[in-house]
């Protein structure tokens, strides 16, 4: 940095005017596309904040076994429907880091109700790193190591226990397991059906797309609800809770794909006309060729956008099938099964903290709203 | 004339589609293996109960429900003869509950008309909110009213309904003593109607209809916000608002005009989705609706019994959809037989 003698700074860095005429007015011009939706999506500051909660909350899925301290159906017999636990960081005044008093149901002969009385002389801390029951890591590695285990002799229970004595909280970290993947496979087939049956019906047309259009305008007009119902009222109740999970997220998928396939259609028959697909044609590309590499990509991130914000959809429908007794049947465990337990008024109001499970479920869905808000706003880079 | 020509063309369209549905339906509900009678007739044999299983036999044959599946549907929907000449769903007879050892037509009686008020009202609710709110929220956006809709509408579309049943039947009646479960008091279940029952359905109606239409209120009011902005950024409204009109008169003599189609249109979408609500929150409040109903034969496969009422809730959404696409062609001159994609 030098100074001229009118008292300006100056750079004395060399300076090549003829280089600066040259340069790009704008270098997002020649970056690639995907640079140019994340630069655009980083501004979306919700959708950004959602799209990274939902990434750490998949990526918690493989290790839910060692974060929850208990194992999703270790019951607890003396602690049925026990209050939620505080978590307390001093004791008399004094630091002795993160501990819970320990508490002692006592029947109570007049509601017939256990009463949980905390004993609050008794700090107890909470221990790390430590051996409890035993799961498996990712499904695969047989452990017994926990982040946090209850203290020795008593319990934790963060989010209270339920009818059965088993931890609200555990349950919900492996209810994550089951709820937030059956989103995903169900988006999978509806993903595949769209794409398929659009694609048919908007490249080739005439009867083709006749009959595609007429079982679309079908499908949609029917409530959901009562076909779920049906079809999943359908599945053999012998079978075992993996294969009723992956029917119900398929069928979850079967009745979701027409709105996809609908607007896959439209998208076809208006780039099917474009000089790029007659060139493709002429140069003898096959129709599967002219689908998958030239006309597919166009509109593949606006597909995405869409099929993110109908996953909530089928979240929201796990849940209700289960509720109602027909989608995922204990032992296994699902956010939707878990709610089961809270079907009646009165256990809303004696045992509120068994309704718990609504709030990841509000979360993950209002998260995946907005995650997709944002991807649909920042798809199309060169808008304004 | 054109209209009426386009009214009576959308009607068989209808028919048809109910004809494509009803094959859909009888599938649906044949898939599981069995029946509930050859379920019933293992069972009493299991038990050695061989006068139960004469009479399963007698019913199976009665319901000609030994016969090869296609006459089945054929014999169910009235098309063809079965053991007592035509008696089908076209013929008004719709068939026989095993579980519950009455004629459907029996026990679905009333809850019919339930259902359709439900659902009406809870129509009447998405418009009621919907539009005034959709409107504001355009208006004033990037205002706290519009952040504060925005923010109410995302909840209800994420609230599970179920659950939003049961939150606000606890504290409706807690603060507001709305009466609990049910949609009418037990004392005139089966009563005649009157001014009476007429105030105990409707105080009844509160909670279910706020339940049922909160989810469709919050994405009508989203889209209705979208069109509108589009409309008002439009050199028209400037022209509008240059000569000196009142913001109010403004906004609904020009740009809500334009940006309502959409809203007529959409009932198509809406109606099905309302309806699958309407099923779940009954089931969960116990309203006297074929929710339940549909539930419990659904479990025992009891086959004429849910396979009615799905028809039922078929037709209902079936005939909503026309209805919204008539209404569109009367609303808007540019729209011909084309119907919703025009």
């Amino acid at each position: 940095m030098s100074r001229l003698p009118d008292g300006r700074y100056v750079d004395d860095a060399p300076f090549d005017p003829q280089a600066a005429l040259q340069e790009l007015e704008r270098k997002d011009l020649d970056a690639p596309n995907w640079v140019l939706v994340w630069r655009k999506f980083k501004t979306h500051r919700l959708g950004l904040i959602s799209g990274i909660f939902l990434l750490l909350c998949y990526l918690m899925l493989p290790f839910a076994g060692f974060i929850a301290p208990y194992g999703p159906n270790d019951r607890n017999g003396e602690h049925l429907y026990a209050p939620p636990q505080s978590i307390n960081w001093f004791h008399d005044g004094e630091f002795i880091g993160p501990f819970v008093y320990p508490t002692v149901a006592e029947a109570d002969l007049e509601t017939f109700q256990w009463k949980f009385v905390t004993d609050t002389d008794d700090p107890r801390k909470i221990r790390f790193f430590c051996e409890g029951s035993e799961y498996k890591l990712a499904g695969l590695i047989p452990t017994d190591t926990h982040l946090f285990c209850p203290p020795e002799g008593t319990t934790l229970f963060l989010w209270g226990s339920d009818r059965l004595g088993r931890d609200v909280f555990s349950r919900i970290l492996y209810g994550a397991q089951l709820s937030l993947t059956v989103g995903l496979i169900g988006i999978s087939v509806s993903f595949f059906l769209g794409i398929l049956f659009g694609s048919l019906a908007g490249y080739f047309g005439g009867r083709i797309d006749w009959v595609i259009n007429r079982v679309i305008e079908i499908l949609r007009s029917l409530p959901e609800l009562p076909l779920w119902l049906a079809l999943s009222a359908a599945v053999p109740s012998n079978w075992s809770p993996v294969a009723v999970f992956f029917i119900i997220s398929i069928i979850l998928g079967i009745l979701d794909w027409p709105g996809l396939a609908r607007s896959v259609r439209a998208k076809f028959l208006s780039l099917r006309e474009e000089e790029y697909v007659r060139a493709a044609e002429m140069m003898g590309a096959s129709s599967g060729r002219v689908i998958r590499k030239h006309l597919l990509p166009n509109f593949m991130s606006h597909l995405i956008a869409s099929a993110t914000l109908s996953i909530p959809a089928m979240i929201l429908g796990e849940t209700a099938l289960s509720f109602l007794g027909l989608g995922l049947r204990a032992p296994a465990v699902s956010w939707g099964v878990m709610l089961n337990d809270a079907q009646n008024l009165a256990s809303i109001e004696i045992y509120p903290w068994t309704a718990i499970p609504m709030l990841p479920i509000i979360v993950v869905v209002l998260a995946f709203n907005f995650l997709g808000d944002g991807l649909r706003d920042s798809l199309d880079p060169y808008q304004q | 004339m054109i209209m009426l020509r386009y009214a009576v063309y959308r009607f068989f369209t209808m028919l048809l589609t109910l004809l494509v549905v009803s094959v859909m339906i009888f599938v649906i509900i044949n898939l599981p293996p069995g029946d509930y009678l050859s379920n019933q007739i293992a069972e009493l044999q299991a038990s050695g109960q061989s006068a139960g299983v004469a009479k399963a036999e007698f019913l199976r044959k009665e319901y000609a429900l030994d016969r090869p599946m296609w006459q089945q549907y054929l014999i169910w929907m009235g098309f063809f003869p079965g053991p007592h000449g035509f008696e089908g769903l076209l013929q008004g007879n719709y068939g026989w509950s095993f579980e519950f050892d009455r004629p459907v037509a029996e026990i679905v009686g009333d809850t019919l008309w339930l259902t359709v008020v439900v659902n009406l009202a809870a129509i009447l609710f998405v418009y009621a909110v919907a539009l005034p709110l959709g409107v504001m929220a355009a208006a004033k956006s990037r205002t706290w009213v519009d952040y504060t809709t925005a923010f109410v509408g995302y909840l209800g579309l994420a609230t599970p309904n179920f659950l939003l049943a049961l939150i606000l039947f606890y504290y409706g009646h807690r603060y507001f003593n709305l009466p609990i479960g049910g949609l009418m008091d037990p004392v005139y279940e089966g009563q005649p109607m009157s001014w009476d029952k007429m105030k105990s359905i409707l105080v009844h109606l509160i909670v279910p209809t706020f339940v049922i239409g909160t989810s469709g209120a919050s994405a009508m009011m989203q889209r209705l916000r979208a069109n509108m902005l589009d409309e008002l950024g439009k050199p028209y409204v400037e022209t509008a608002i240059a000569k000196g009109m009142a913001p109010s008169r403004m906004l609904t003599k020009y740009p809500l005009r334009v940006a309502f189609n959409p809203f007529v249109a959409d009932i198509g979408n809406l109606l099905p989705s309302m309806v699958s609500g309407s099923v779940l929150v009954s089931v969960v409040l116990g309203l006297q609706t074929i929710g339940p109903t549909l539930l419990t034969a659904l479990k025992t496969q009891d086959q004429f019994l849910s396979a009615f009422i799905l028809m039922f809730v078929a037709l209902l959404t079936l005939i909503g959809t026309m209805i919204s696409d008539i209404l569109l062609v009367m609303l808007d001159p540019r729209i011909r037989y084309e119907g919703r994609e025009a």
